[in-house]
């Protein structure tokens, strides 16, 4: 059978067991559309929030950032784990015990504010929107590479997909759809790792497999990829490049901001009981962990992998999986030196931070481009990080049935994520801001309507986004969870901590956390970003990670402020003292 | 154990988990990282496994130490209210 024929299969299969899950799990009442009725196993709740959470940038882009940035990778792999110690210990109980439907109604409620409630629905839809791009850019490049149809015609049938279990089933169809994506998922992002390691350790357990030594011989993995990387001219793999406060301040960022993501919180409203919530971020964290430790694994294989199968081969014999991305334009070759050789080293090979390709084709065959190239370094091969993971098990000469296995779990990860974020943007709007805001006078059944309207209006946004995809897409992660991190976290996490803090305090250090890290980050990221180096960075703080300082500026803000006005009326001291207990 | 009690065992108990948790992160993994790699854990330097692989079983470890903290100090709690009672 055809690889392609096989991928068919297998995408198909798994859109029809969502579909299914969907008809039979649609919700009835806004209880179950926005927090599935409360009743989800904690165990099959953390099932979902792993979906949920590992997005289209942990399957697919994260093994290939890190297998470029070496050991500064863990900034994603402690950072994208972290948070859910700080959710499971600081904010998840508590959230539950509150009760509530989304993240602005506990700040609402608990700042006794409509101010508060819009300031956070501001907040949540930016940051929602921000990751729904990247989720739907995901779906593109995957249709676009293993079932050769156009880009828009992949993301439209991710659109139908995703309306249809989130707009029929809400969070309770979406729930029970996660659980199965995980599945998905999981299985095939371990199935290649297990094969790749016991190609080049012998080792079967991917985890221990990338420190171990090479097949028949006694040198380390690790040793080796360190020796590579030095002979071509890049840092030694498993050394830092970045500065530490750059690190620490990323790493936090992101677990603040993981801690701070609405569309991971709302999870936690689903299930029955305090400690239910509590065992779940447990849960979570397990299944999140099984793929974020291979992760590293598979980003050390798949460099030396990498290395050794275009190093200095001749275009004309390069491997089928070289063209093939060269076809879609996320690889692109310029020979430099005229020796029909693939010459890969450190340096940026042309001007331009992308290919432009002309029609023609070059001397060897291969698709000409038109970017002035840079000859002060002998690097000739241009490579998007993104397609590591895809690209993986076809330079380890892996079956296709692995290859279509990788497909159909790529869009499991992205279409799971796009469809929690989706709920969260479409129930802050027909609960926030409809029913609690502008139009108190609606009864259940019409917020009901409501809530599958915006859910609807949500898609086709998102839809666009994939279609014309923002140039911006990278850049505003830092921008997600910048803002989860300086505004939504130091809210949420004060309101439970302090029962002194008032509605002023709150809006103000939520406003102060958001206008220090929009700014610093439009500023190297939008304005000037020809600034955007070390040396220009507050404290060597890069924009990725100046979340950690909005944070803390949030919090200085918000409890001075606090301590200079009135204080909170006695109601929302005894709820505070109610959500404490379990 | 009377609610106040109750709330100020969380607290201690959140703030020896967080400390745990900044340690195996920020410490090992990110501040003490360099110092560590001149050990070695197998095939790795021991900085570099905390960084890419330590740190995250550490995060499991404590959420679960943690709800096991809880779920006795939930029941202590229950205990004391029935003998009240």
């Amino acid at each position: 059978m055809s690889s392609q024929l096989l991928t068919y299969i297998f995408v198909g299969l798994s859109f029809a067991l969502y579909i299914g899950i969907a008809i039979w799990s649609r919700a009835s009442s806004t209880n179950e559309f926005y927090v599935a009725g409360k009743g989800v196993n904690p165990v099959a709740n953390g099932m979902a929030t792993a979906a949920d959470w590992m997005s289209a940038a942990s399957f697919i882009s994260m093994a290939g950032l890190i297998s470029f940035l070496g050991k500064d990778g863990a900034v994603y792999l402690m950072g994208w784990t972290g948070g859910y110690v700080l959710l499971a210990l600081l904010l998840a109980p508590y959230l539950r015990k509150f009760g509530q439907y989304t993240v602005p109604d506990f700040i609402g409620t608990r700042y006794y504010s409509k101010t508060a409630r819009l300031v956070a629905v501001l907040c949540l839809i930016f940051i929602s929107f921000t990751y729904v791009a990247g989720q739907m850019r995901g779906v593109g490049i995957v249709f676009s590479r293993f079932l050769e149809v156009e880009i828009n015609v992949g993301v439209i049938i991710g659109m139908i997909v995703v309306f249809f279990y989130a707009v029929l089933g809400g969070m309770k169809g979406i729930t029970y759809t996660q659980v199965a994506q995980y599945c998905v998922m999981i299985f095939a992002y371990l199935v290649p790792a297990i094969f790749i390691s016991i190609l080049i350790t012998g080792n079967p357990v991917p985890q221990l497999g990338f420190g171990d030594t090479l097949v028949n011989s006694s040198t380390y993995l690790l040793d080796k990829l360190d020796q590579l990387s030095i002979d071509l001219g890049f840092n030694a793999y498993t050394e830092n490049t970045k500065s530490n406060i750059d690190i620490f301040c990323i790493t936090a960022a992101l677990m603040f901001g993981t801690a701070g993501l609405p569309h991971v919180i709302v999870r936690f409203f689903t299930v029955p009981k305090v400690s239910d919530a509590r065992k779940s971020a447990g849960y979570a964290l397990v299944f999140i962990a099984l793929l974020y430790t291979t992760a590293p694994a598979v980003a050390a294989f798949s460099r030396v992998n990498f290395i050794e199968s275009i190093q200095e081969k001749s275009y004309i014999d390069s491997p089928g999986w070289f063209k093939n991305w060269e076809n879609i334009g996320l690889i692109a070759w310029q020979d430099k030196n005229e020796d029909g050789l693939i010459n890969y080293s450190a340096g940026k090979p042309f001007e331009g931070s992308r290919p432009i390709f002309s029609d023609g084709t070059g001397s060897q065959g291969e698709r000409e481009i038109v970017n002035t190239p840079i000859n002060d370094n002998a690097n000739e091969v241009y490579i998007d990080r993104d397609i590591m993971v895809l690209a993986n098990p076809e330079i380890a000469k892996l079956p296709a049935w692995v290859m279509a296995l990788v497909a159909a779990g790529g869009l499991a990860a992205a279409l799971s994520t796009a469809a929690g974020l989706l709920l969260v943007i479409s129930s802050s709007i027909s609960h926030d801001l409809l029913k609690k805001t502008f139009m108190p006078k609606i009864n259940e059944r019409q917020e009901l309507f409501y809530a599958r309207c915006s859910a609807a209006i949500a898609i086709l946004i998102a839809g666009l986004f994939g279609i014309y995809p923002p140039a911006f897409v990278a850049q505003v992660v830092a921008f997600a969870f910048g803002l989860a991190a300086s505004t939504i976290f130091p809210a949420l996490l004060l309101g439970i901590f302090s029962k002194r803090l008032n509605k002023e305090g709150a809006i103000a250090g939520m406003l102060a956390g958001l206008v220090f890290t929009a700014s610093y980050i439009i500023y190297f990221k939008f304005l000037f970003s020809e600034l955007d180096i070390s040396s220009n960075w507050l404290l060597g703080i890069s924009p990725e990670g100046i979340g950690f300082l909005g944070m803390i500026i949030n919090f200085a803000v918000a409890i001075s402020v606090s301590s200079f006005s009135t204080k909170p009326p006695i109601e929302v001291g005894q709820m505070v003292d109610k959500i404490r207990l379990p | 154990m009377s609610p106040q009690d109750y709330w100020k065992a969380n607290l201690k108990l959140l703030a020896s988990l967080l400390f745990t948790w900044f340690v195996i992160s920020f410490g090992f993994g990110i501040i003490l990282s360099d110092f560590l790699d001149q050990f070695s854990l197998g095939g790795f330097k021991l900085g570099f496994w905390f960084a890419q692989q330590g740190s995250i079983y550490g995060f499991v470890i404590l959420i679960f130490v943690y709800v096991f903290a809880m779920h006795r100090l939930e029941k202590k709690m229950k205990n004391r209210e029935e003998e009240n009672e």
